[in-house]
């Protein structure tokens, strides 16, 4: 592991600072695109082009009644919405977002990122449970067995990624596609990797953690004011983290395409100026496909989400994984 | 805690009596009757309150569901909650006083409603109607059949997940709301028959848009074809989701697309032709498999029909009065009113006495309104009052399947399979 630099900790600050507005901007972006999918115009009334919705929606939320279930486990129900927002800004430390811009680099960063990723789950499962409400019981159910189905597949997604790069750290996997985008090598396991990223932010069409209509709010029924609050902000955080992740593991991270063979040496101001324009750029592409998807597919049922992650994204990961290391290894040692 | 029964398990408040009452049939429902483990709350089952305050329940509808995990084991239905005793409001009222509260019982397809009222007057009474309101009601029967089936597109598929389906079937339908504005003044609530024919005729406007509007649907629906028919998930969703056997559908009386996407042919329409069907061609579709996705294609089947039953209403539209010319029967046309004194007499005779079907008379009649027969029996005593007026409404026959269906279903499965009936609480409770 690298020492901690002064570098760490601005590309810290502004990584956090950024994430966090970026729920924001992710939020007036989904109500703007989902109005115009639907031939709305959308919140255009707050400041320029409804610019300022965001900030009127936190005040909404800020002076809203904090209202707490009689018989809840009111601990739980407090703590629960912290956890999906604290493990989603964890996960910001080890992605790369320029050419050495990146907080640190953990040796295991792609495990680390696995592992706090997913911890999220904790949060809404306990949310349901303690929220002594069963349809938040029932959401928050849903939540626990839709991330473990998906977990796997994503993993051996990721698997298939490290294959070609031999290293854990996140800032060789982003190297190693300098030249080739893994989206190219490894074309099944970026589809796993996008479909099972789409069930980890529980978004349409796996949003059945919410399922606001036969649910009503599923984990989230219960809850109101800034705890609420906390479990959108997580939710659209974990968008933005899934769209970065996409982009991280498939789409070269921040380099452009075939970025080897043909981009000339540049100074290190506008290198850095270029990694994060290119990184900013795909991530903002994805986070629209997040939202342009939830609004034009309707949802999975419970059987056919388990039924998709089990016999079909599973098999089908495990395979790929098998198979492009026995190609991996025969070009190694045969072709090579 | 004793855990016997399911009603021990919750905290009843609001209608003690009714709620046991309920929880018990719950209990009994299919006979399995278990002993359960006090000790062991894991061992309780889990039973689920949907209603009726719940965003899909469609209005306020209220369904007690028994669970194993997600799995639906026996569902109890309980409606009554929009109750407004329209049957006794109409031993009140004359005939055409009552006219406008049919506007809000299947208050999606308020046209319809008017008509199956006037027609079962008009049946009693034995009121001659005008060529040309026979077909201007055909035209206003196919419209709200039209609106009110947008409305369960939309939510239908809301229901499955897809909210902005929602939306694009609204913007169709608030093309049928503006023809409602032309054709009769109200966009919502329309109150346009009366008995006898219609309130007015049919504006140049009003025409144009109906024109317009026939042209231009069709490619929408198309649209929506395409969107949906060959859309995976939505096709998962449905099918085989919520079957209903043709025996049981007929058992339980469900009618209307409920009943013709089990399989049975059954339409008002070509059964007992009313107005002027039996001069306009048309199918009646019909799909055997009886699960959701059935009765997707039996109502987008329906509009494409209405669609052509108003073209044809609009080729053969004949001329002439648009409400029967005796003032016994029907009020007179404000030209009257306004300029003779018998046409003022005869309006104010209509609005105080209305009209008088003979003493003892009675008759029922039935219209296929958008969810199904729509019946309204009659009885008479000689005055301007009904002395009894039943209505034999579809929604309510509609639900009384949902407890069959949907036992054995999955939670997700309830809100579709709902969505798929299509019931209006307001005609239900009545």
């Amino acid at each position: 592991m690298e020492p901690v630099t002064t570098t760490s900790y601005i590309v810290l600050g502004i990584a956090l600072f950024m994430l966090l507005n970026s729920a924001a901007i992710a939020v007036y972006a989904e109500r703007r695109v989902s109005a115009f999918i639907q031939n709305r115009l959308g919140p255009n009334r707050v400041g320029p082009w409804g610019l300022f919705q965001p900030l009127a929606d936190v005040v909404k939320l800020l002076l809203k009644e904090d209202v707490t279930p009689e018989r809840g486990f009111k601990t739980v129900h407090t703590i629960a919405p912290v956890i999906p927002v604290v493990t989603a800004l964890l996960t910001i430390a080890v992605i790369p977002f320029g050419d050495g811009l990146y907080v640190t680099d953990i040796n295991a960063g792609v495990l680390y990122l696995l592992a706090v990723n997913s911890l999220g789950v904790y949060g809404v499962t306990l949310g349901g449970w303690a929220s002594n409400s069963k349809y938040s019981l029932l959401g928050g159910l849903r939540a626990a067995a839709q991330m473990i189905s998906y977990e796997l597949p994503l993993g051996m997604a990721v698997a298939s990624c490290i294959l070609f790069v031999g290293s854990l750290s996140m800032i060789d996997v982003v190297n190693s596609q300098e030249y080739w985008w893994n989206i190219i090598r490894n074309p099944i396991g970026a589809v796993i990797f996008i479909v099972a990223a789409f069930a980890e932010a529980n978004r349409t069409p796996f949003d059945l953690v919410e399922a606001e209509q036969e649910l009503v709010g599923g984990f989230h029924t219960e809850y109101s004011s800034m705890k609420f609050g906390m479990f959108f902000l997580a939710e659209y955080m974990h968008v933005v983290i899934g769209s970065m992740l996409i982009t991280t593991f498939f789409f070269g991270g921040y380099h452009l395409p075939f970025a080897g063979y043909w981009l000339p040496e540049m100074g290190s101001t506008a290198k850095a100026i270029l990694d994060i324009s290119v990184f900013t750029l795909k991530t903002v592409f994805w986070v629209f496909t997040f939202i342009w998807v939830r609004w034009t597919i309707p949802r999975f049922k419970y059987n056919q989400v388990m039924k998709l992650g089990w016999k079909r994204m599973l098999p089908i990961s495990i395979l790929n994984f098998i198979g492009l290391a026995i190609i991996i290894y025969a070009w190694n040692h045969y072709l090579g | 805690m004793d855990t016997k029964h399911i009603s021990d398990q919750v905290d009843l408040k609001f209608f003690k009596e009714h709620q046991e009452k309920l929880y018990q049939a719950l209990e009994d429902k299919h006979t399995t009757v278990e002993m359960m483990d006090q000790d062991d709350p894991l061992n309780t089952k889990m039973v689920l309150n949907m209603g009726p305050q719940h965003p899909a329940t469609h209005g306020v509808l209220r369904l007690i569901l028994q669970l194993n995990g997600e799995l639906i084991e026996k569902v109890k239905v309980d409606v009554g909650y929009l109750h407004r005793g329209v049957e006794k409001i109409a031993e009140n009222k004359t005939y055409q006083e009552f006219m406008p509260y049919t506007d809000r019982m299947d208050y999606l397809s308020p046209y319809a409603n008017n008509v199956a009222l006037c027609t079962a007057v008009e049946k009693i009474a034995n009121v001659e109607v005008p060529e040309r309101a026979h077909y201007i009601r055909m035209i206003g029967c196919e419209l709200s059949r039209i609106s009110s089936h947008l409305i369960w597109l939309g939510t239908m598929i809301m229901d499955a997940g897809a909210v902005s389906y929602f939306i694009w079937a609204f913007r169709e339908r608030e093309k049928v709301l503006d023809i409602f504005d032309q054709l009769t003044g109200h966009r919502f609530t329309v109150s346009h028959a009366r008995i006898g024919g219609v309130a007015n005729d049919i504006t140049d406007t009003a025409m144009a848009m109906i024109k317009d509007f026939a042209d231009k649907f069709p490619r929408e629906l198309k649209d929506w074809h395409k969107t949906l028919d060959r859309n995976r998930i939505f096709f998962d969703r449905n099918r085989g989701v919520g079957v209903l056997e043709t025996e049981d559908a007929l058992e339980s009386g469900a009618t209307g697309p409920t009943l013709r996407g089990s399989g049975y042919a059954y339409d008002v329409r070509t059964f007992e032709p009313y107005a002027r069907y039996d001069e306009v061609e048309f199918e009646v579709p019909t799909r055997l498999e009886g699960d959701n996705l059935a009765r997707y294609y039996v109502r987008m089947e329906e509009m494409h029909e209405s669609i052509r039953i108003i073209r044809q209403c609009l080729d053969k539209l004949p001329k002439g009065p648009v409400r029967a010319d005796n003032a016994k029967q029907a009020y007179p046309s404000k030209d009257e009113v306004y300029y003779s004194m018998e046409g003022m007499i005869h309006d104010f005779m209509m609005t105080d006495t209305g009209i008088c079907p003979p003493d003892g008379a009675e008759a029922y009649h039935a219209v296929e309104a958008a969810k199904g027969e729509l019946g309204y029996y009659i009885q008479s005593d000689g005055s301007g009052h009904p002395w009894r007026l039943k209505i034999n409404s579809p929604s309510f026959k509609n639900i009384q399947i949902l407890e069959q269906i949907l036992d054995g279903e999955m939670v997700a499965d309830t809100v579709v399979i709902i969505g798929g009936v299509d019931p209006v609480m307001g005609e239900c409770d009545k």
